[in-house]
């Protein structure tokens, strides 16, 4: 696996030798196994490690049948976890994301009642989205205030106007072309249609944030605000793109939901933002910030995506469903740490010895 | 000595992964045991129907009145197997993943509480598409997407007897207020619509005012909110309407410990086992409600005799619901269950729902 330049294999190594360059110290795992023990890789394991599961236990599970359903319902939080990994990363969060769905269906509701060409209507809720973006972007990046704070008040915010634009209606007679394409399939593969633009976005973001300098700037940003900006990086203007970026990212996932469900109403997603953040954190996102990759969230989103599924088909209650949901995560915030502790006090002890044998 | 610093580094990795992939399957393994699975993807022959009920929300008392007279319907029906699911919160979108789930289970009849006609309408035709029939019932889906819709009661007669009983019980004027379900319930925006109706046409109401609608969601916490507020919005409040039992019996527990208690009407549907101690205490005099078992038990019914053939949701079509008798499918696929009754100090110990 790694290359390690031992000097002999039968005296413990000291923990830190002054004397010696530094180059010949033993390095950490490089390259593939770097990647396939990773954090992320973890979370795929566990992804496919259920998939088997449930395709073995659960009958009628391994079916494109499954794939349509499955995708179709895990799309919005799929969406809306891609801008929601970057504002993480860079120790940030966004709570209003669901409100800003339910303010674009109740939007889009109201403007096709109104008689409004579609495509208008799509690209106004496109716009409301951006704007909700921009308003909490000001207040956080601009102002400087707490992002947890600001999104709190505008996750009521939103979802009030919402309330004020649609009241207690609900709109459903959008155009059945369209409504009819949002549940439609690729041919057999039982892959929804509307998967091609959802991997559109999921490879924006992963390339945004793993091969550009912005990218770089956000894990900078996690690790310490003080230091991204005095290398140079802009902070404030980072943040507010973000902000941007969820919002218009958070409108997609009305829109789709509108769409989808065919109804415009003012409580469409509530709750989203929960799921979101919980699928995050199980891809291995840390919510301190600095850590985290695109490919492991979009794993912990189809995880629980999947387990919610299967049980269902398992006809389990959705009780037991929310406890599992909630100890996996539970799980996966823990584990690492026993690991870690595990491996603190194996460290200690070598220390321990290592000084034992020098005194000796 | 290396292998040890290796295996140390992946250890936390490890554990996580150890962990998460124990969690998972041993939830599943758990789960499972009870479930019994159903094997087979060919449509069921004669004995093997399976029938599903997917209520509103699950952990509502009223809900658990009706699937049990569901089950139970199914029982006698002839069902092999009949299930309940359905999601924690009475939202729009919430049955949709659990319709999917049902049309891939293959399951033969499908019953729904819609808390939103149109969201669970294209779950519902693909379901129909596999074979599945589709029987409504509490809460109409759109009628395009169903087989039949069947109803507590003609929807007019449960409004009427409402603005009935609040007429009779604040003298017949004054300001009243409705506290609903959630504002998209299809069953209690159609009586609300008949309540006004009633209330702006029929020159004996002429003196009572709606001055408010709230929405507590079916939500216990916050219908006692809903009812706070309107106390303290509207202080010349006369009575209140909760065309809910969850709704109902939050309100009536506000009000039997304000200084409303008494002065303050309150009634609506409930359920007897409910509302009996804010009968008992004189917060309510009169509230009504239907049998709810007997919605379930005539779903079961109905889903069976569409499954037979029997019936096909057409007007005149007749089928019987076991004990109850005869049932005839009106106009728009609707199966009227029978008249509400009116509860009150006298006969309210009588009932155990």
């Amino acid at each position: 696996m790694s290359e390690t330049t031992s000097p002999t294999s039968t005296a413990p190594t000291p923990v830190a030798d002054s004397t010696k360059p530094l180059a010949s110290e033993p390095k950490g795992r490089t390259g593939a196994a770097r990647i396939l023990t990773s954090r992320d890789a973890i979370t795929v394991y566990a992804l496919l490690a259920f998939l088997l599961y449930a395709a073995i236990a659960i009958p009628r599970f391994a079916s494109p049948v499954t794939t349509g359903f499955l995708l179709l319902d895990v799309i919005p939080v799929l969406l809306i976890a891609m801008p929601m990994t970057l504002i993480i990363i860079t120790g940030e969060i966004d709570l209003s994301v669901a409100s800003t769905a339910g303010l674009t269906s109740a939007l889009m509701g109201v403007l096709w009642a109104s008689g409004m060409d579609i495509w208008l209507v799509l690209t106004t809720s496109l716009l409301a989205g951006v704007a909700a973006g921009m308003f909490n972007g000001l207040l956080i990046a601009v102002l400087g205030l707490p992002s947890l704070a600001v999104t709190i008040g505008t996750l009521a915010l939103f979802r009030g106007l919402a309330l004020v634009i649609i009241g207690d209606n609900a709109v459903a007679n959008f155009p059945k072309p369209l409504t009819a394409f949002f549940t439609s399939k690729l041919g057999a593969t039982g892959i929804p249609t509307v998967m091609i633009g959802v991997v559109l976005v999921m490879v924006f973001f992963g390339v945004l944030l793993h091969f550009t300098p912005f990218g770089r700037g956000l894990f900078a940003m996690g690790y310490s605000k003080e230091a991204a900006s005095f290398v140079g990086i802009k902070v404030a203007r980072s943040k507010f793109w973000l902000y941007v970026g969820s919002g218009a990212v958070s409108a997609l996932a009305g829109i789709y939901w509108t769409l989808r469900y065919t109804s415009a109403r003012s409580d469409n997603a509530s709750g989203l933002e929960l799921a979101v953040i919980a699928a995050v954190l199980l891809g291995g996102v840390s919510i301190f910030g600095g850590k985290g990759s695109i490919p492991g969230v979009i794993a912990g989103v189809l995880l629980i995506g999947t387990l919610n599924y299967a049980l269902r088909l398992a006809r389990v209650s959705d009780v037991v469903l929310i406890t599992v949901t909630g100890l996996l995560l539970i799980f996966s915030v823990v584990a690492p740490s026993i690991g870690s502790a595990v491996k603190e006090w194996q460290h200690t002890r070598r220390v321990r010895r290592s000084f034992s044998q020098k005194a000796s | 000595m290396m292998l040890n610093r290796k295996n140390t580094g992946t250890t936390g990795r490890l554990a996580s992964l150890i962990a998460i992939t124990a969690a998972a399957a041993l939830a599943l393994t758990a789960c499972n045991g009870g479930t019994g699975s159903t094997g087979g993807n060919s449509p069921a022959a004669g004995g093997d129907l399976k029938i599903t009920f997917i209520p509103k929300q699950l952990n509502n008392p009223y809900t658990d009145v009706v699937l049990g007279g569901g089950k139970k319907g199914a029982q006698e029906a002839g069902f092999a197997s009949s299930q309940i699911v359905g999601p924690l919160e009475a939202s729009a979108s919430s049955q949709v993943s659990f319709v999917n789930a049902e049309t891939q289970a293959g399951t033969n009849v499908i019953v729904i509480a819609a808390n939103d006609p149109d969201a669970v309408c294209t779950a519902l035709g693909e379901a129909r598409a596999a074979g599945a029939k589709i029987v409504a019932f509490d809460s109409d889906a759109n009628p395009d997407c169903r087989d039949v819709f069947i109803s507590q009661v003609v929807a007019k007669e449960v409004a009427l007897i409402q603005t009935k009983l609040i007429s009779e019980q604040i003298g017949g004027s004054g300001e009243i207020a409705i506290l609903s379900a959630t504002a998209n319930a299809t069953n209690q925006n159609e009586w609300i619509k008949f309540m006004e109706e009633e209330l702006a046409s029929n020159p004996a109401y002429k003196d009572i005012k709606l001055v408010a609608k709230v929405y507590g969601d079916d939500n216990d916490t916050k219908s006692f909110q809903e009812a706070q507020g309107l106390m303290q919005a509207h202080p010349n409040l006369k009575g209140i309407i909760s065309p809910t039992t969850v709704g109902i019996a939050a309100t009536g527990r506000y009000l039997s410990t304000s200084a409303y208690k008494g002065k303050v009407a309150l009634t609506g549907l409930g359920l007897p086992n409910e509302m009996r101690p804010f009968v008992k205490d004189g917060t309510v005099k009169e509230f009504a409600l239907w049998d709810p078992a007997q919605l379930g038990y005539v779903a079961a019914f109905a889903g069976k005799a569409l499954q037979d053939g029997k019936i096909t949701g057409a007007e005149g079509d007749t089928f019987t619901a076991g004990e109850l008798g005869e049932r005839k499918v009106e106009k728009g696929g609707l199966v009227i269950v029978g008249p509400p009754t009116v509860f009150n100090a006298e006969n309210v110990d009588k009932y155990n729902f």
